[in-house]
């Protein structure tokens, strides 16, 4: 292969002492521009969404309701992250392998192809004759170019994950690092082959229902169309958990110079992402006909929860290195001390650990319940539904990228943040927000109130019924959470955008990365009982207590419904 | 030393393994485990299973086969609706369910503790079966027959709720059923 070494223009960077690419630079910041513009028109969309299902509010007629949903899911679940996610793969393979980005007219084809894309998409779905929902099932039909903007949208993102793979070689072929790839460039590898299925799911599925709303093709069978979409929608979360992942491991080195406790543990537990992660994409199907158990339950449980393995072993390795460095920096008093004295009110890290505790507490612990063959029956469709994705994608990784983008604005754009004790409360502000809307959800589906629905009170209908008083309160209830969580996520908006254009500059001598504690020699130097970690292992002991407690109230709960065999 | 974003030591794949990490493995696998075994197990201590029983078909044989149980069980006219007619079919027997744009018929009535066979599927476009106060949620699709055999353990007047997007009448779409002791 031949690879030309020109030099490409880049800077050091002041605040890190990054070597940075320029062009890789412009990339980045164009590709995270662009997120938190679509972040802010999903927002937009999601307040309209949660002021139409708070029932004593009920602001859009049904038409735009389902319009606003459509757009809602599309914006804020596909299009913010996977420009997000560009930003990301872009700095790490450039400024963290030290290399220049590989086909830089290539990544502006990404940049193009996926804005063009996301913009036919969105002009499909306020034309009014596309509101069919992300998941557009068939035989119902969007307007064809509802379908062309994904694709374009799609193969831009394919496009992305080759530049990121070109600068990988690029970074190998002139040894632009030593030895095995960081962790943060291993994550994000792991992401983009994660990715590749994922694009190749949706153009199998997408381009013959392209064909198909053309009049091309006769017809698409709906559980072929199901079984493959989720193929693609299920794994492109799979995408984001595995970013935002990668991000924690990250923002632990930046903010506190934490390097994972074991390369070998968390390397192995991102590898069961790439084996068995996918086979999630079966949790939409467990109420579909024609599938027998063995394979439901074979891949429900990605192999016998394999890739559940790997996220709780990343969940406690994460906090567990914020831990370890901060005990080798001298905190090592009693099981907490660590934690208390961590940073608090610093948006970057108050981000990044309120996304570890929502996507473990609510996000993490929630999908393995609802996500059991049986337990599915009695959530499958109900407005739980998002209560608990809500946790992953919004709890998890949108904070996770919240948290990540108040980290590069000063390093990227050389500006400070503006309003620096209101982004300090921001990530409390989403995250609060998030929590509230997920948990009243899920009791609101708990108690089968459906989700993608305008009226519960069935209004004028002669077999309509009344939901118990509790379920009317949560949906209440959570959509002030929504509300609260939308006035956060504008106020990053806000932050972000005010920082770029009127931020003041970041001082000379300023430095915004934190040097690894000296290692005094020996394990167990720190921590108590022969635990480097051990007030982390107390809190995944909470978290797994939590986990089997809830388990079997839902277990409880199955046992107590009409007999089905 | 290092980051978590530099380049791992050379040994990092020999390196020993810290006791939080190695304890903390142990617990959630052998957790993963147990939830591996429970959901197979189940399959013989719990009573809610789905059957996976399923069949091909097409919208028209599944519309007549509904007509025809329909004509074939009615009992009453709905009282709520009298354009509807009530079916209470003999336990033990098939029930047909129909689900299209926006409703979910015929009204049925069971009976509690005897065993029915209840066939779901749909006329036009992908719906919802969701069952309340229940809460018992099953896909429909036209072309595919679904079969889950169903006990009721409750008397009363259930809703069958749409809870699969089908088009602006969604909200709509409603059935119901009907549990006598």
């Amino acid at each position: 292969m031949a690879i030309t070494t020109a030099q490409s223009p880049f800077r050091i960077d002041p605040l890190t002492g990054l070597r940075i690419d320029l062009t890789a630079q412009a990339l980045v910041k164009t590709n995270a521009v662009l997120a938190v513009v679509f972040l802010l028109v999903g927002g937009i969309a999601g307040l309209l969404v949660a002021l139409t299902r708070w029932p004593a509010v009920h602001l859009l007629p049904a038409d735009l309701f389902y319009m606003a949903l459509t757009a809602h899911g599309i914006v804020a679940l596909m299009v913010w992250i996977i420009f997000f996610e560009m930003a990301v793969l872009y700095f790490v393979a450039s400024t963290i392998l030290n290399c220049r980005l590989a086909a830089p007219k290539m990544a502006w084809t990404q940049v193009v192809l996926m804005t063009v894309g996301a913009a036919i998409t969105a002009v499909a779905i306020l034309q009014g004759d596309s509101s069919v929902m992300m998941t557009s099932y068939v035989p119902m039909n969007a307007a064809p170019h509802f379908y062309l903007g994904l694709i374009l949208f799609a193969v831009g993102a394919l496009i992305g994950c080759g530049v990121f793979w070109g600068t990988l070689v690029i970074a190998a072929e002139e040894k632009t690092y030593e030895g095995s790839l960081p962790l943060t460039v291993y994550g994000c590898m792991i992401a983009t082959v994660i990715a590749v299925f994922t694009i190749a799911s949706g153009a199998i599925i997408l381009i013959p229902t392209f064909l198909w709303s053309l009049g091309l093709i006769k017809t698409i069978d709906p559980m072929m169309y199901r079984v493959i979409w989720w193929a693609f929608g299920h794994s492109s979360q799979q995408i984001n958990v595995t970013a935002h992942i990668t991000i924690w491991y990250t923002v632990a080195g930046l903010a506190f110079g934490a390097k994972p406790m074991s390369e070998k543990v968390s390397r192995t537990a991102f590898l069961l992402y790439i084996l068995f992660l996918q086979l999630g994409s079966v949790h939409h199907l467990l109420s579909d006909p024609g599938l027998s158990s063995a394979w439901k339950i074979f891949n429900t449980s990605y192999m016998m929860y394999l890739a559940v393995l790997a996220s709780l072993i990343h969940g406690l390795t994460v906090p567990g290195s914020i831990e370890v460095a901060q005990r080798r920096s001298g905190l090592n008093n009693g099981l907490f001390e660590w934690l208390r004295k961590c940073p608090w009110g610093n948006p970057v890290f108050a981000c990044t650990i309120l996304s570890i505790i929502i996507f473990g507490f609510i996000g993490g612990i929630t999908g393995v319940v609802m996500s059991v063959e049986q337990v599915n029956m009695i959530i499958h469709n109900t407005i739980y539904v998002p209560g608990h994705f809500h946790g992953t994608v919004a709890g998890g990784t949108t904070l996770a990228f919240m948290g990540l983008t108040y980290y590069l604005i000063p390093v990227l754009f050389q500006r400070q943040l503006i309003m620096k004790p209101l982004a300090a409360l921001q990530p409390w502000l989403f995250g609060i927000g998030i929590s509230i809307f997920a948990v009243a959800l899920m009791g609101a589906g708990t108690l089968g109130v459906p989700r993608r629905h305008w009226d519960i009170t069935f209004a004028g209908q002669a077999l309509g019924f009344e939901w118990p008083g509790m379920a009317q309160m949560m949906m209440a209830i959570g959509e002030i959470g929504g509300v609260l969580s939308v006035v956060g996520g504008a106020l990053f908006c806000v932050i972000v955008v005010g920082s770029i254009l009127a931020g003041e500059p970041v001082p000379a001598n300023a430095k915004n990365i934190v040097a690894p504690p000296a290692d005094a020699g020996g394990h167990k130097e720190i921590g108590m009982g022969g635990f480097e970690a051990p007030g982390t292992f107390v809190l995944a002991l909470v978290l797994m207590a939590t986990l089997i407690l809830y388990y079997f109230v839902n277990f409880k709960y199955l046992s107590t419904i009409w007999t089905l065999t | 030393m290092g980051y978590s974003f530099t380049a791992p030591a050379k040994n990092w794949a020999t390196e020993p393994i810290e006791r939080t990490e190695i304890l903390w493995i142990t617990i959630a696998g052998l957790w993963c485990l147990f939830m591996f075994g429970w959901m197979i197990a189940w399959h013989w201590i719990g009573n809610q299973n789905m059957s996976n029983e399923a069949y091909k078909t097409s919208t028209e044989a599944y519309a007549k086969k509904t007509e025809d149980f329909t004509a074939k069980y009615t009992v009453r006219q709905d009282a709520s609706d009298p354009s509807l007619p009530v079916v209470a079919p003999p336990p033990g027997s098939d029930v047909y369910l129909a689900a299209s744009r926006w409703q979910w018929r015929p009204v049925v009535e069971l009976q509690k503790g005897k065993t029915y066979r209840i066939h779901i599927s749909s006329l036009d476009w992908a719906h919802g079966f969701s069952l309340q106060p229940e809460n018992i949620n099953f896909q429909a699709y036209p072309g595919y027959e679904q079969v889950v055999t169903m006990t009721p353990n409750k008397s009363g007047t259930f809703g069958i709720v749409c809870n699969e997007y089908c088009g602006i009448g969604h909200h709509a779409m409603l059935g119901r059923i009907y549990v006598k002791e």
